[in-house]
């Protein structure tokens, strides 16, 4: 049986990660994960005229240094699956515009990395293909005008606001038997709680995370304790409070196994991040970087990640609708 | 003297925009359309007056200035071109302000380049 459950599934032949690749931003490259990621930029614009050009460029890049790592040529992948954070996903379609790889565009978010591969991990365990390849981005610049403010008005951040990390993750999901395997996949449910507050994503998310882990843990009949780490996309320092306050109160204690990509990817004193890192190449980075390597060196050997997004447009905002909050989960396992 | 009464209104001010953007939700573009207003209103009671005399520049350079300018070009339109001037006042006494907003913002724009926030 693959369903267990409403929202998660058992991948039986267990595809594996077989490679991953990272390019981050200058104060990304600046922060505490720096030696984990493939490349760092020297400045924001990497050559290019606009931000929105620069992240598509950090998004293809980025896929031929993960095809590179892996020895595999374009052709071999059946599919690649990204998403970004502008309109229309550009970063991601311009990203892979020459590649000639079948694309299948998605929005999740701040959760595409997680939401790409857990798509992907199923196509490869279905039959479907033997390669795929996951990819997101996000830019700081570019973010900040498609969600809040162009960088040109020298807006100040409240300190509630999340810093969106400018980089890229790409993984490589195949049938081949080398790398951690993923083993379960969990789909969250939109989960609304009613927060409106842009500048305070992390609390909006929080409560799909919640649901997501809750589901998960329940459908595969595992504790807590059954991983090494459970990880959270971007809720950042306020959303990972509440995360654990929400499952403490459902009786599950996740605190001494948690951790989140936004808190682990800047250094909070020093680089005045407020709330803790956000965007689809948070938690992508830091998986393709920083969790990676840590589940091939065997320090970790079972985690849960679990990427949260927060579904809203700022014209939705300025309408006064509510933030709609979503968080997809995969077990990853050596 | 005067330095010192317009630090004082200045801060004043400034800070009030602060504790806005710390405690509440409004964004910033919604807190200086407020900050607008509020010297309309404040100018259309007669508060405001006495706040300019005490505090100068103080007073004159935040964006509750611009509103008082507004409101003194439309009493001064009023008076003498009379219903008219309700629309015409206005903008005659902020075009300096308006008019050189435009245009550094468009030099600037052509000079220099958006950077990240550091």
């Amino acid at each position: 049986m693959k369903r267990l459950g409403l929202q998660t599934v058992a991948l039986l032949s267990a595809p594996h990660i077989i490679e991953t690749a990272s390019i981050v931003g200058k104060k990304e490259g600046e922060g505490p994960l720096a030696s984990y990621f493939d490349f760092i930029l020297e400045d924001e614009y990497w050559g290019e005229k606009s931000f929105e050009k620069t992240e598509s460029k950090i998004a293809k890049e980025n896929m031929a240094k993960v095809l590179q790592k892996a020895k595999k040529a374009p052709g071999d992948m059946n599919y690649v699956l990204a998403g970004d954070l502008l309109n229309q996903c550009i970063s991601s379609c311009y990203a892979i515009r020459d590649s000639e790889i079948p694309f299948i565009g998605l929005y999740g978010a701040c959760s595409t990395m997680v939401e790409s591969m857990a798509v992907g991990s199923m196509l490869v365990d279905g039959g479907f293909a033997d390669n795929v390849l996951a990819l997101t981005s996000s830019h700081f610049c570019s973010a900040e005008r498609q969600f809040r403010f162009p960088l040109e008005l020298g807006n100040q951040r409240p300190p509630t606001a999340q810093w969106t990390v400018t980089g890229s993750g790409a993984a490589i999901i195949s049938n081949e038997q080398k790398g951690p395997k993923i083993t379960n996949v969990t789909i969250g449910k939109i989960v609304d709680m009613g927060i409106k507050d842009a500048n305070n994503m992390g609390a909006a998310m929080a409560p799909a995370a919640a649901d997501t882990i809750y589901a998960h843990l329940n459908e595969t009949g595992r504790e807590p304790n059954y991983y090494d780490l459970i990880v959270t996309g971007d809720l950042g320092y306020i959303g990972g409070d509440i995360l654990k306050d929400l499952l403490y109160k459902q009786n599950i204690n996740i605190k001494n196994r948690y951790n989140d990509c936004g808190i682990l990817i800047f250094d909070k004193q020093k680089q005045d991040t407020h709330a803790g890192g956000s965007g689809c190449g948070c938690c992508g980075s830091v998986f393709a970087g920083y969790l990676y390597s840590k589940l091939k060196s065997g320090e970790y050997n079972r985690i849960l990640l679990v990427a949260t997004g927060a579904l809203m447009s700022p014209t939705a905002i300025q309408q006064g609708e509510s933030i709609a909050g979503i968080a997809h989960a995969i077990s990853i396992e050596n | 003297m005067s330095y010192l009464t317009a630090f004082i209104t200045g801060g004043i001010i400034c800070a009030i925009g602060q504790i806005l953007i710390d405690k509440t939700k409004l964004t910033s573009a919604r807190i200086l359309v407020a900050f607008i207003v509020a010297g309309v209103i404040l100018t259309g009671l007669g508060i405001y007056e006495p706040i300019v005399k005490w505090g100068g520049a103080g007073a004159t350079v935040p964006l509750t200035g611009f509103g008082y300018s507004l409101v003194k070009g439309v009493i001064k339109d009023v008076n003498s071109y009379g219903f008219l001037g309700i629309f015409t006042g206005g903008l005659k006494a902020t075009a300096g302000g308006i008019a050189a907003a435009v245009f550094f913002s468009l030099l600037a724009g052509l000079i220099f380049r958006p950077k990240i926030k550091t």
